[in-house]
Protein backbone atom coordinates (compact mmCIF):
# COMPACT_ATOMS: atom_id res chain seq x y z
CA UNK A 1 0.00 0.00 0.00
CA UNK A 2 1.07 4.05 -0.56
CA UNK A 3 2.30 6.18 2.47
CA UNK A 4 -0.66 8.02 1.81
CA UNK A 5 -2.09 8.99 5.42
CA UNK A 6 -4.12 11.66 4.25
CA UNK A 7 -8.05 11.16 5.07
CA UNK A 8 -9.41 11.04 1.80
CA UNK A 9 -9.16 8.45 -0.68
CA UNK A 10 -8.83 10.74 -3.61
CA UNK A 11 -5.24 11.92 -3.80
CA UNK A 12 -4.64 15.70 -4.51
CA UNK A 13 -3.49 15.52 -8.29
CA UNK A 14 -7.04 14.63 -8.92
CA UNK A 15 -8.47 17.12 -7.64
CA UNK A 16 -11.16 18.05 -4.24
CA UNK A 17 -13.71 15.59 -3.19
CA UNK A 18 -17.47 16.04 -4.86
CA UNK A 19 -18.34 15.65 -1.31
CA UNK A 20 -18.41 17.67 1.48
CA UNK A 21 -19.42 18.52 5.34
CA UNK A 22 -22.83 20.91 3.32
CA UNK A 23 -22.61 18.82 0.19
CA UNK A 24 -22.41 14.88 1.83
CA UNK A 25 -22.45 12.01 -0.20
CA UNK A 26 -25.50 9.73 -1.12
CA UNK A 27 -25.89 7.26 1.23
CA UNK A 28 -26.11 3.88 -0.47
CA UNK A 29 -28.32 1.28 1.31
CA UNK A 30 -26.17 -1.87 2.10
CA UNK A 31 -27.73 -5.26 -0.50
CA UNK A 32 -30.45 -6.45 1.36
CA UNK A 33 -30.91 -4.40 4.01
CA UNK A 34 -34.57 -4.40 6.21
CA UNK A 35 -36.18 -1.29 4.93
CA UNK A 36 -39.86 0.12 5.54
CA UNK A 37 -40.77 -2.00 2.60
CA UNK A 38 -39.30 -5.46 3.67
CA UNK A 39 -42.53 -7.28 5.97
CA UNK A 40 -42.02 -6.77 9.28
CA UNK A 41 -41.89 -10.67 9.70
CA UNK A 42 -40.14 -12.63 7.47
CA UNK A 43 -40.54 -16.59 7.76
CA UNK A 44 -38.25 -16.81 10.51
CA UNK A 45 -37.26 -20.50 11.45
CA UNK A 46 -40.12 -22.48 9.78
CA UNK A 47 -38.28 -23.67 7.00
CA UNK A 48 -35.73 -25.01 9.82
CA UNK A 49 -38.83 -26.34 11.99
CA UNK A 50 -40.18 -27.92 8.74
CA UNK A 51 -36.22 -29.67 8.13
CA UNK A 52 -36.45 -30.81 11.91
CA UNK A 53 -39.65 -32.43 11.72
CA UNK A 54 -39.05 -34.47 8.80
CA UNK A 55 -36.02 -36.23 10.60
CA UNK A 56 -37.95 -36.67 13.68
CA UNK A 57 -41.17 -37.58 12.50
CA UNK A 58 -39.44 -40.22 10.46
CA UNK A 59 -37.59 -42.03 13.05
CA UNK A 60 -40.80 -42.35 15.01
CA UNK A 61 -42.99 -43.73 11.31
CA UNK A 62 -39.93 -46.31 10.90
CA UNK A 63 -41.32 -47.73 13.71
CA UNK A 64 -45.22 -47.10 13.83
CA UNK A 65 -45.25 -47.72 9.85
CA UNK A 66 -43.24 -50.91 9.69
CA UNK A 67 -45.05 -52.32 13.01
CA UNK A 68 -48.27 -51.79 11.29
CA UNK A 69 -47.59 -53.07 8.29
CA UNK A 70 -46.54 -56.56 10.02
CA UNK A 71 -49.54 -56.84 11.88
CA UNK A 72 -51.89 -55.88 8.64
CA UNK A 73 -49.67 -58.16 6.20
CA UNK A 74 -47.83 -60.14 7.65
CA UNK A 75 -48.61 -61.82 11.06
CA UNK A 76 -51.22 -63.98 12.08
CA UNK A 77 -52.35 -65.12 7.93
CA UNK A 78 -51.34 -61.88 6.19
CA UNK A 79 -54.28 -59.55 4.73
CA UNK A 80 -56.78 -62.25 4.68
CA UNK A 81 -57.90 -61.73 8.62
CA UNK A 82 -58.39 -58.17 8.15
CA UNK A 83 -62.35 -57.31 8.18
CA UNK A 84 -64.76 -55.53 10.33
CA UNK A 85 -64.78 -58.16 12.92
CA UNK A 86 -60.58 -57.39 13.46
CA UNK A 87 -60.68 -53.26 13.05
CA UNK A 88 -62.83 -53.72 16.18
CA UNK A 89 -60.70 -56.00 18.08
CA UNK A 90 -57.73 -54.00 17.40
CA UNK A 91 -59.72 -50.54 18.34
CA UNK A 92 -60.99 -52.02 21.72
CA UNK A 93 -57.25 -51.39 22.76
CA UNK A 94 -56.52 -47.86 23.61
CA UNK A 95 -52.81 -48.90 23.09
CA UNK A 96 -53.57 -49.28 19.37
CA UNK A 97 -56.00 -46.46 19.21
CA UNK A 98 -53.03 -44.35 20.21
CA UNK A 99 -50.92 -46.18 17.76
CA UNK A 100 -53.05 -45.49 14.93
CA UNK A 101 -53.90 -41.91 15.77
CA UNK A 102 -50.13 -40.72 15.92
CA UNK A 103 -49.20 -42.98 12.97
CA UNK A 104 -52.19 -40.69 10.91
CA UNK A 105 -50.99 -37.44 12.44
CA UNK A 106 -47.17 -37.94 11.55
CA UNK A 107 -47.35 -39.80 8.43
CA UNK A 108 -50.10 -37.06 6.84
CA UNK A 109 -48.03 -34.05 8.34
CA UNK A 110 -44.62 -35.82 7.21
CA UNK A 111 -45.99 -36.44 3.46
CA UNK A 112 -47.95 -33.11 3.28
CA UNK A 113 -44.87 -31.05 3.97
CA UNK A 114 -42.83 -33.46 1.62
CA UNK A 115 -45.65 -32.91 -0.96
CA UNK A 116 -45.18 -29.05 0.06
CA UNK A 117 -41.09 -29.30 -1.27
CA UNK A 118 -41.62 -30.94 -4.64
CA UNK A 119 -44.12 -28.07 -5.45
CA UNK A 120 -41.88 -25.75 -4.82
CA UNK A 121 -39.80 -27.41 -6.63
CA UNK A 122 -41.37 -28.18 -9.68
CA UNK A 123 -44.20 -25.38 -10.04
CA UNK A 124 -42.73 -22.95 -11.55
CA UNK A 125 -45.71 -19.91 -11.99
CA UNK A 126 -46.87 -18.41 -8.71
CA UNK A 127 -50.51 -18.95 -9.12
CA UNK A 128 -49.84 -22.55 -9.95
CA UNK A 129 -48.01 -23.27 -6.94
CA UNK A 130 -50.78 -21.40 -5.00
CA UNK A 131 -53.14 -23.79 -5.96
CA UNK A 132 -51.63 -26.87 -5.48
CA UNK A 133 -50.57 -26.19 -2.08
CA UNK A 134 -54.15 -25.04 -1.32
CA UNK A 135 -55.20 -28.80 -2.68
CA UNK A 136 -52.82 -30.06 -0.54
CA UNK A 137 -53.33 -28.39 2.57
CA UNK A 138 -57.05 -28.62 1.97
CA UNK A 139 -56.77 -32.26 1.39
CA UNK A 140 -54.22 -33.14 4.43
CA UNK A 141 -56.74 -31.28 7.13
CA UNK A 142 -59.57 -33.43 5.66
CA UNK A 143 -57.82 -36.87 5.87
CA UNK A 144 -56.30 -35.88 9.10
CA UNK A 145 -60.23 -34.85 10.57
CA UNK A 146 -61.85 -37.77 8.62
CA UNK A 147 -59.22 -40.22 10.37
CA UNK A 148 -58.99 -38.98 13.65
CA UNK A 149 -62.71 -38.79 14.30
CA UNK A 150 -62.98 -42.42 12.67
CA UNK A 151 -60.90 -43.49 15.24
CA UNK A 152 -62.88 -41.71 18.43
CA UNK A 153 -66.02 -42.56 16.98
CA UNK A 154 -65.49 -46.01 16.41
CA UNK A 155 -68.77 -48.18 17.34
CA UNK A 156 -67.85 -51.92 16.93
CA UNK A 157 -72.07 -52.58 17.34
CA UNK A 158 -72.70 -50.53 14.73
CA UNK A 159 -75.27 -53.57 13.29
CA UNK B 1 -39.11 -27.85 -16.32
CA UNK B 2 -36.35 -25.49 -18.06
CA UNK B 3 -34.49 -27.80 -20.65
CA UNK B 4 -30.93 -28.85 -20.15
CA UNK B 5 -31.13 -29.12 -16.38
CA UNK B 6 -30.74 -32.20 -15.68
CA UNK B 7 -27.88 -33.24 -12.98
CA UNK B 8 -26.27 -35.97 -13.71
CA UNK B 9 -25.35 -37.12 -10.42
CA UNK B 10 -24.23 -40.41 -9.21
CA UNK B 11 -25.97 -42.81 -6.61
CA UNK B 12 -26.66 -40.38 -4.72
CA UNK B 13 -29.04 -38.46 -7.11
CA UNK B 14 -30.33 -41.48 -7.75
CA UNK B 15 -31.38 -42.20 -4.45
CA UNK B 16 -32.88 -38.74 -3.74
CA UNK B 17 -34.91 -38.96 -6.84
CA UNK B 18 -36.30 -42.70 -5.73
CA UNK B 19 -36.90 -41.10 -1.87
CA UNK B 20 -39.07 -38.46 -3.56
CA UNK B 21 -40.92 -40.78 -6.12
CA UNK B 22 -41.48 -43.79 -2.71
CA UNK B 23 -42.48 -40.48 -0.54
CA UNK B 24 -44.74 -39.06 -3.25
CA UNK B 25 -46.70 -42.70 -3.79
CA UNK B 26 -47.22 -43.68 0.10
CA UNK B 27 -48.73 -40.05 0.78
CA UNK B 28 -51.24 -41.16 -2.12
CA UNK B 29 -51.66 -44.14 -0.90
CA UNK B 30 -52.04 -42.85 2.47
CA UNK B 31 -54.93 -40.60 1.24
CA UNK B 32 -57.00 -43.14 -0.05
CA UNK B 33 -56.47 -46.03 2.99
CA UNK B 34 -57.99 -43.41 5.17
CA UNK B 35 -61.35 -43.15 2.96
CA UNK B 36 -61.43 -46.83 2.93
CA UNK B 37 -60.58 -47.18 6.42
CA UNK B 38 -63.61 -44.49 7.02
CA UNK B 39 -66.14 -47.47 5.69
CA UNK B 40 -65.64 -48.92 8.93
CA UNK B 41 -68.01 -46.11 10.54
CA UNK B 42 -70.69 -47.01 7.39
CA UNK B 43 -71.07 -50.64 8.04
CA UNK B 44 -69.55 -53.72 8.14
CA UNK B 45 -70.70 -54.51 5.11
CA UNK B 46 -69.24 -51.88 3.50
CA UNK B 47 -65.92 -52.42 4.99
CA UNK B 48 -65.71 -55.78 4.55
CA UNK B 49 -66.69 -55.79 0.66
CA UNK B 50 -63.71 -52.99 0.05
CA UNK B 51 -61.48 -54.99 2.16
CA UNK B 52 -62.04 -57.80 -0.17
CA UNK B 53 -60.33 -56.38 -2.66
CA UNK B 54 -57.25 -56.07 -0.35
CA UNK B 55 -57.43 -59.93 -1.00
CA UNK B 56 -57.35 -60.54 -4.62
CA UNK B 57 -53.92 -61.47 -6.44
CA UNK B 58 -53.69 -58.04 -8.45
CA UNK B 59 -53.71 -56.06 -5.28
CA UNK B 60 -51.80 -58.09 -3.62
CA UNK B 61 -49.13 -57.25 -5.92
CA UNK B 62 -49.49 -53.72 -5.60
CA UNK B 63 -49.45 -54.42 -1.42
CA UNK B 64 -45.96 -56.15 -2.56
CA UNK B 65 -45.20 -52.43 -4.19
CA UNK B 66 -46.42 -50.31 -1.43
CA UNK B 67 -43.79 -52.63 0.89
CA UNK B 68 -41.21 -52.17 -1.63
CA UNK B 69 -41.73 -48.38 -1.14
CA UNK B 70 -41.90 -48.43 2.14
CA UNK B 71 -39.16 -50.09 3.07
CA UNK B 72 -36.34 -47.90 0.91
CA UNK B 73 -38.45 -44.91 2.06
CA UNK B 74 -37.74 -45.95 5.47
CA UNK B 75 -34.20 -47.34 5.20
CA UNK B 76 -32.87 -44.65 2.76
CA UNK B 77 -34.58 -41.80 5.11
CA UNK B 78 -32.82 -43.03 8.13
CA UNK B 79 -29.10 -42.95 5.64
CA UNK B 80 -30.33 -39.10 5.12
CA UNK B 81 -30.87 -38.89 8.62
CA UNK B 82 -27.37 -39.80 9.37
CA UNK B 83 -25.88 -38.20 6.57
CA UNK B 84 -26.92 -34.74 8.55
CA UNK B 85 -26.22 -35.49 12.11
CA UNK B 86 -23.81 -38.53 12.33
CA UNK B 87 -20.26 -36.33 12.09
CA UNK B 88 -18.82 -39.27 9.58
CA UNK B 89 -22.09 -39.47 7.75
CA UNK B 90 -21.47 -37.55 4.95
CA UNK B 91 -17.81 -39.93 4.14
CA UNK B 92 -19.80 -42.78 4.71
CA UNK B 93 -22.90 -41.77 2.65
CA UNK B 94 -21.98 -43.80 -0.38
CA UNK B 95 -21.40 -47.26 1.69
CA UNK B 96 -24.62 -46.69 3.80
CA UNK B 97 -26.48 -46.39 0.42
CA UNK B 98 -25.41 -49.95 -0.59
CA UNK B 99 -26.04 -51.10 2.83
CA UNK B 100 -29.74 -49.73 2.44
CA UNK B 101 -29.80 -51.46 -0.78
CA UNK B 102 -28.79 -54.70 0.43
CA UNK B 103 -30.77 -54.76 3.58
CA UNK B 104 -33.67 -54.08 1.65
CA UNK B 105 -33.27 -56.84 -0.68
CA UNK B 106 -32.93 -59.11 1.99
CA UNK B 107 -36.56 -58.01 3.63
CA UNK B 108 -38.13 -58.12 0.22
CA UNK B 109 -37.30 -61.61 -0.28
CA UNK B 110 -38.43 -62.15 3.32
CA UNK B 111 -41.62 -60.10 2.42
CA UNK B 112 -42.39 -62.43 -0.69
CA UNK B 113 -44.17 -65.46 1.13
CA UNK B 114 -45.84 -63.54 3.82
CA UNK B 115 -47.78 -61.13 1.14
CA UNK B 116 -47.69 -62.71 -1.79
CA UNK B 117 -48.40 -66.21 -0.95
CA UNK B 118 -52.32 -66.39 -0.41
CA UNK B 119 -51.90 -64.83 -4.36
CA UNK B 120 -50.13 -67.67 -5.45
CA UNK B 121 -52.25 -70.46 -3.44
CA UNK B 122 -55.56 -68.85 -5.00
CA UNK B 123 -53.80 -68.42 -8.59
CA UNK B 124 -52.29 -71.74 -8.73
CA UNK B 125 -54.23 -73.80 -5.73
CA UNK B 126 -53.05 -74.84 -2.43
C1 LIG C 1 -51.44 -52.76 2.37
C2 LIG C 1 -50.98 -52.49 3.54
C3 LIG C 1 -51.86 -52.03 4.69
C4 LIG C 1 -52.95 -52.68 5.22
C5 LIG C 1 -53.53 -54.03 4.82
C6 LIG C 1 -53.45 -51.84 6.29
C7 LIG C 1 -54.55 -52.14 7.09
C8 LIG C 1 -55.13 -51.31 8.02
C9 LIG C 1 -56.25 -51.63 8.86
C10 LIG C 1 -56.97 -52.98 8.88
C11 LIG C 1 -56.53 -50.54 9.62
C12 LIG C 1 -57.65 -50.43 10.65
C13 LIG C 1 -57.15 -50.18 12.04
C14 LIG C 1 -56.12 -51.17 12.54
O1 LIG C 1 -56.30 -52.39 12.39
O2 LIG C 1 -55.10 -50.70 13.05
C15 LIG C 1 -55.59 -49.51 9.26
C16 LIG C 1 -55.55 -48.24 9.77
C17 LIG C 1 -54.59 -47.30 9.49
N1 LIG C 1 -53.49 -47.46 8.66
FE1 LIG C 1 -53.09 -49.07 7.53
N2 LIG C 1 -52.68 -50.71 6.37
C18 LIG C 1 -51.71 -50.79 5.40
C19 LIG C 1 -50.72 -49.86 5.15
C20 LIG C 1 -50.60 -48.65 5.79
C21 LIG C 1 -49.54 -47.70 5.56
C22 LIG C 1 -48.39 -47.89 4.58
C23 LIG C 1 -49.76 -46.63 6.38
C24 LIG C 1 -48.96 -45.36 6.60
C25 LIG C 1 -48.33 -44.72 5.69
C26 LIG C 1 -50.98 -46.91 7.11
C27 LIG C 1 -51.58 -46.06 8.01
C28 LIG C 1 -52.77 -46.29 8.66
C29 LIG C 1 -53.44 -45.31 9.50
C30 LIG C 1 -52.97 -43.87 9.75
C31 LIG C 1 -54.60 -45.94 10.01
C32 LIG C 1 -55.66 -45.29 10.90
C33 LIG C 1 -56.77 -44.82 9.99
C34 LIG C 1 -57.84 -43.97 10.65
O3 LIG C 1 -57.49 -43.17 11.54
O4 LIG C 1 -59.00 -44.05 10.24
N3 LIG C 1 -51.46 -48.15 6.72
N4 LIG C 1 -54.74 -50.00 8.28
C1 LIG D 1 -41.05 -44.93 7.44
C2 LIG D 1 -40.37 -43.95 7.99
C3 LIG D 1 -39.97 -42.69 7.23
C4 LIG D 1 -38.73 -42.11 7.28
C5 LIG D 1 -37.51 -42.58 8.09
C6 LIG D 1 -38.78 -40.95 6.44
C7 LIG D 1 -37.73 -40.05 6.29
C8 LIG D 1 -37.76 -38.96 5.49
C9 LIG D 1 -36.76 -37.91 5.46
C10 LIG D 1 -35.50 -37.86 6.35
C11 LIG D 1 -37.12 -37.01 4.52
C12 LIG D 1 -36.39 -35.72 4.15
C13 LIG D 1 -35.54 -35.92 2.95
C14 LIG D 1 -34.78 -34.66 2.61
O1 LIG D 1 -34.96 -33.61 3.26
O2 LIG D 1 -34.00 -34.74 1.65
C15 LIG D 1 -38.36 -37.49 3.92
C16 LIG D 1 -39.01 -36.87 2.88
C17 LIG D 1 -40.28 -37.23 2.45
N1 LIG D 1 -41.10 -38.22 2.97
FE1 LIG D 1 -40.55 -39.52 4.38
N2 LIG D 1 -40.02 -40.84 5.87
C18 LIG D 1 -40.79 -41.89 6.35
C19 LIG D 1 -42.13 -42.11 6.03
C20 LIG D 1 -42.88 -41.39 5.11
C21 LIG D 1 -44.30 -41.58 4.84
C22 LIG D 1 -45.21 -42.59 5.57
C23 LIG D 1 -44.64 -40.70 3.85
C24 LIG D 1 -45.99 -40.48 3.19
C25 LIG D 1 -47.10 -40.28 3.85
C26 LIG D 1 -43.43 -39.97 3.47
C27 LIG D 1 -43.37 -39.00 2.50
C28 LIG D 1 -42.28 -38.21 2.26
C29 LIG D 1 -42.22 -37.21 1.21
C30 LIG D 1 -43.30 -36.89 0.19
C31 LIG D 1 -40.95 -36.60 1.33
C32 LIG D 1 -40.38 -35.46 0.45
C33 LIG D 1 -39.39 -36.00 -0.54
C34 LIG D 1 -38.54 -34.94 -1.20
O3 LIG D 1 -38.62 -33.75 -0.83
O4 LIG D 1 -37.81 -35.32 -2.11
N3 LIG D 1 -42.40 -40.41 4.28
N4 LIG D 1 -38.74 -38.68 4.53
Amino acid sequence: MSADTSSSAIGEVQGASLYDVDNPAPYIEAPRKRTSKTPRSTRGNFEMAAWLFMRLSGIVLVVLVIGHLLIQLVLDGGVSKIGFAFVAGRWASPFWQVWDLLMLWLAMLHGANGLRTVINDYAERANTRLWLKGLLYTATVFTILLGTLVIFTFDPNIR
Amino acid sequence: MPAGTLYRGREGMWSWVAHRVTGVLIFFFLFVHVLDTALVRVSPEAYDDVVATYKTPIVACLEYGLVAAILFHALNGLRVIAVDFWSKGPRYQKQMLWTVVGVWVVLMAGAVYPVLGHAAAELFGK
